[in-house]
């Protein structure tokens, strides 16, 4: 007799928390490219200084990952609640 | 501002942490209160990330390479909003470990190793004294700017002297808050707490003077961009191998540093503070860093060019005149290097007592163990002012004279050396304690080599000539210029050699050697800390006595909560008082609580000693295997039992299926008999009643009632004759007298007793004698009685109007088929199936005589012969098929 086969298709909560997983784990990714960028910058001898500019771009670009982590966390850790307990000592996925 | 103010503020603040501290530990004694525990105070102790390096030092950096100080922030970042990669997990196991510090996480993961933990202690050490000498130097050049802002109204304060009461403060803050308890894994509330405080605190002095900067000096954020533009700032150009390398280094720092380690994993409270602090740490760096470039850039512009830039944040506002603000901006620089040196001190010092002192003391001492919670406390305490006896000696040894910034990357690229180990070991199961011991060393020695000794200058440690020439003239081993490889900033070369010949000797290390049962174990532990709740089973037997362990544990827990945790255990077991049974469930627990104080390794040899006197044998591990594998072959049996059950269910089933039909088949046999019997029974009373009336009857009528009856009985003789030959064959009573004869024989006798042969008989029989030469050894009459059935049967419902019949006799192996095909219409397909029931009568054509058991006959006398019988669809007529073994193998001529 052969094991029960898992359910093909999840249900809709462990879903969306299997891609709020995915979605806090790309963030990095991104923060990667975007904080990669000033590799490509040209040096101040060959361009005229921007070094402001390129101090706000790289605190926006920081703000936007702080707040995406922020709404993906607070998402994870409500869900972390439901299914972990006080002790939070199972795992979620 | 007077010297005297100045160190009466910073001793009235060192007064209010110490109020804080106490009064968070009185509180989490008694129950706590929720925020103490909260995700917020989680968050901000992470903080002590940002040390003096980035709250005095960021601004000297930047003023040096622009952008780049970035770098150390934004590793961090990386690494904290990639939680769920490798945070989460590091977090796990900690608290399923109650690992105790990175050396402890090291050492428990590859085999609860003394060596390696006593080696990471080591780099750990090594890394961190520059550090702490940083934070000394900060604080005490801070102490000298004031010194320097107000001539006249103090004397310049002996620099060294200020470190060393610097250096002692701080040790009695942590010795009173670090070693109230000796078991590190609790939390520090007190401390934590206290370094929340200082993490706000400097964030508000740093945003304070930013604002001041911007909207003060300079006038908006627009006026400020144009002077970043228009500094020297402006035309530093940004050395991309040091942006990737930096930023590398500082993201793996956060996991492996000793005191973000005890921060981040040691006094986490509850995997979910991760989840807030994965954003909010993140945003805390951001706001450390924003004004940062403003406050350097309006500081070149203003400030004379001879003025330290690593001091902008305390000399601008100085001279604009505002000292409250500049005192606020000392008490965050303060804040920053206490909160460090507090924690990376208590860090350490955990560790060296755990991985260095401990093990030595318990090599040295082969008896059972004496009062150990005063040798740990002691050990601990001594630990903490040695390691800043350590920075001070450093302190004064470098000169005190570098840039803040450059010591920093010394430290981080030496204690980042662990990092591969511990990455390795909680994704890696193959990762082994050789490998990791080889990876760590190796990549120390490069690191020490490189970096660490070139960074005293030359002439202290190396000679001048090593850096020019290298070692005895050795061009290519040059210490900045590896294998020849130059013009690489120091730090990028240190860090690619290191990491590469780390991470080069922890793979081939691992993958060559093989590890021991223990290391592979808990490397199942680490690696899947998500599919394991409990931990090992370690102890499986229990010679120890109960009160031997209680005296051990009561040395290292303290009495009160030992006794506690033996009590608690007893209850659990159904027992009273304070003696559980040493139950390796039992054992197991106390290690792991023993751990929380001395490390995994040494508990493990502690509880070894009492318990068996040795460590973890091949023997308990084979009955942990043993144990496991018992659990599956049960689950075995039990799926095989489950099988078994649900097959008889089937047959029972199945069974019961075939009673219900019997019963039905009986009641219809039932049925059909007594009907079969009343027929003819009737008649004859009916004409024997005639008979015994009619007196006056004539003769021949007489003459042809009395035949009827006679026929009539002849019927019911055959019928019941036939009933009883089933009845005798279906239970199996009937005997077989068997024989050998040929095939040809007892079809030319069945042909015989049919008439079929006579002539005018009305059938052609058409047959192939020479097949039917076949000798079979059976029972001759009862196979001429099938035979005789059939060719009744063909003879008296074949309705074709020359009705033949053909007798074909196949030999196929070991058993011989013959066809008996006739050229009527048939059988219909759905009659098929139940001729060969009884009383299956097809039609009534020439019904008189037959019983319709004939063919029940047929079938279970073949069953007896071994044989068979069954209708043959498809052969244009119909067709029976009788199947029987030959019973002799030789075949006649």
């Amino acid at each position: 007799m052969s094991a029960p086969r898992p359910p093909l298709f999840l249900e809709r909560e462990s879903y969306r928390h299997r891609r709020l997983v995915d979605a806090s784990r790309i963030v990095p990714v991104f923060g990667m490219i975007l904080f990669f960028v000033p590799l490509l910058w040209p040096q101040p001898e060959e361009a005229p200084s921007a070094l402001a500019e390129r101090g706000i771009y790289l605190f926006v670009a920081w703000g936007g990952l702080v707040a995406a982590t922020a709404a993906i966390s607070v998402r994870l850790q409500s869900r972390l609640r439901d299914e972990a307990g006080p002790a939070g000592e199972t795992d979620v996925l | 501002m007077s010297f005297d103010l100045l160190v009466s503020v910073s001793l009235v603040y060192v007064g209010l942490l110490f109020v804080i501290a106490y009064w968070a530990e009185r509180r989490a004694l008694k129950g706590g209160v929720r925020w103490l525990r909260s995700p917020l105070v989680y968050t901000l102790s992470l903080s002590i990330y940002c040390t003096a390096w980035t709250f005095y030092g960021a601004v000297g950096y930047a003023s040096r390479s622009g952008l780049e100080f970035l770098t150390i922030y934004i590793g961090p970042t990386l690494v904290l909003i990639g939680w769920w990669w490798c945070l989460r997990k590091l977090v796990r196991i900690g608290r399923s470990q109650r690992i105790t510090s990175i050396a402890d996480l090291i050492s428990s993961r590859y085999g609860k190793s003394a060596l390696l933990g006593g080696m990471v202690t080591v780099i750990a050490v090594v890394g961190t004294t520059p550090y702490l000498a940083l934070q000394l130097q900060s604080v005490t050049l801070s102490f000298g700017v004031f010194a320097e802002g107000t001539p006249g109204s103090f004397p310049v304060p002996d620099q060294r002297a200020t470190a060393v009461w610097v250096a002692v403060g701080m040790a009695v803050f942590a010795i009173l808050f670090g070693t109230r308890n000796v078991d590190a894994n609790e939390r520090h509330h007190g401390v934590v707490t206290a370094i929340a405080l200082e993490a706000l605190v400097k964030l508000f002095a740093l945003l304070a003077v930013g604002i001041f900067i911007v909207w003060g000096v300079a006038g908006g954020i627009g006026a400020v961009a144009e002077r970043i533009n228009a500094s020297p700032l402006a035309t530093i150009p940004l050395d991309r191998s040091r942006w990737l390398a930096l930023i590398f280094v500082s993201g793996a720092a956060i996991l492996v540093l000793p005191r973000m380690f005890q921060v981040l994993v040691v006094e986490n409270e509850d995997e979910r503070h991760l989840a807030t602090a994965s954003w909010a740490f993140p945003l805390y760096l951001a706001a450390m860093s924003v004004f940062v470039i403003p406050i350097a850039a309006v500081g070149m512009s203003e400030l004379p060019s001879w003025a330290n830039p690593d001091l902008f944040v305390l000399t601008l506002p100085l001279a604009h005149g505002h000292d409250l603000l500049a005192l606020l901006a000392f008490l965050g620089g303060f804040s920053s290097a206490t909160s460090m040196v507090i924690v990376a001190a208590i860090a350490l010092a955990t560790m060296i007592s755990n991985h260095i002192v401990l093990p030595l003391w318990l090599s040295l001492r082969a008896e059972a163990p004496g009062n150990l919670r005063l040798v740990l406390l002691t050990s601990r305490r001594l630990s903490i002012a040695g390691v800043l006896a350590l920075g001070y000696v450093y302190y004064v040894w470098s000169g005190g004279g570098r840039e803040l910034a450059a010591i920093g990357f010394v430290s981080f690229t030496g204690v980042v050396q662990v990092m591969p180990a511990v990455v390795g070991g909680i994704f890696w199961r193959g990762a082994t304690r050789i490998g990791a011991a080889i990876g760590v060393s190796l990549g120390a020695l490069v690191w020490a080599y490189t970096l660490f000794l070139p960074s005293f200058g030359p002439d202290v440690i190396l000679p001048a000539r090593v850096f020019a020439e290298g070692p005895f003239g050795l061009g290519w081993l040059r210490p900045h210029a590896l294998f020849g490889i130059e013009g690489l900033d120091p730090v990028v070369h240190a860090v690619i050699w290191s990491m590469a010949v780390n991470c080069t000797g922890f793979l081939l290390g691992s993958i060559a050697s093989f590890p021991t049962p223990l290391e592979r174990l808990q490397g199942a532990q680490f690696v899947n800390v998500f599919d394991y709740s409990r931990g090992p089973r370690g102890w499986s037997q229990s010679k120890a006595e109960a009160e031997d362990l209680l005296i051990m544990a009561q040395r290292i827990l303290g009495p009160l909560e030992a006794q506690d945790l033996f009590a608690e255990e007893a209850r659990i077991q159904g027992k009273a008082g304070f003696l559980p049974d040493t139950t390796p469930d039992f054992l197991d627990r106390l290690e792991r609580e023993l751990a929380g104080s001395v490390g995994a390794a040494t508990a493990h040899a502690m509880i070894g000693q009492i318990a068996i006197g040795t460590t973890v044998s091949v023997e308990d591990l084979m009955a942990v295997a043993d144990e496991a594998a018992q659990i599956m072959e049960h689950s075995i049996q039990l799926q095989a039992k489950s099988e078994e059950l649900s097959r008889t269910a089937r047959q029972l089933r199945e069974a019961n299926q075939k009673l219900t039909e019997l019963s039905v088949q009986k009641d219809s046999f039932l049925g059909q008999i007594s009907h079969e019997l009343r027929t003819p029974m009737t008649s004859i009373r009916a004409f024997s009643e005639i008979l015994m009336d009619g007196a006056g009857m004539e003769a021949e009528e007489r003459q042809r009632f009395a035949t009827i009856i006679h026929d009539e009985a002849e019927r019911l003789t055959r019928l019941l004759d036939a009933l009883l030959d089933l009845s005798v064959l279906e239970h199996g009573q009937a005997s077989l007298n068997c024989d050998t004869v040929r095939l040809r024989d007892v079809i030319a006798r069945a042909l015989a007793a049919t008439g079929s042969v006579q002539p005018g008989a009305g059938m052609a029989i058409r047959r192939d004698t020479l097949d039917e030469d076949i000798l079979i050894h059976t029972d001759t009459d009862r196979l001429a009685q099938v035979f005789i059935n059939i060719i009744a049967n063909a003879r008296k419902y074949c309705d074709a109007a020359e009705p033949q019949l053909r007798i074909v006799a196949t030999r196929r192996g070991g058993s011989v088929a013959i066809d008996f095909i006739d050229n009527g219409s048939g059988i219909p397909v759905q009659s098929q199936s139940v001729i060969f029931e009884k009383f299956c009568r097809l039609s009534d054509q020439s019904a008189a005589g037959s019983a319709g058991l004939g063919l029940a006959i047929c079938r279970e006398i073949m069953q007896k012969l071994g044989g068979s019988i069954a209708y043959l669809p498809g052969q244009g007529g119909a067709a029976f098929r009788v199947t029987l073994p030959v019973g002799i193998s030789e075949r006649a001529a």
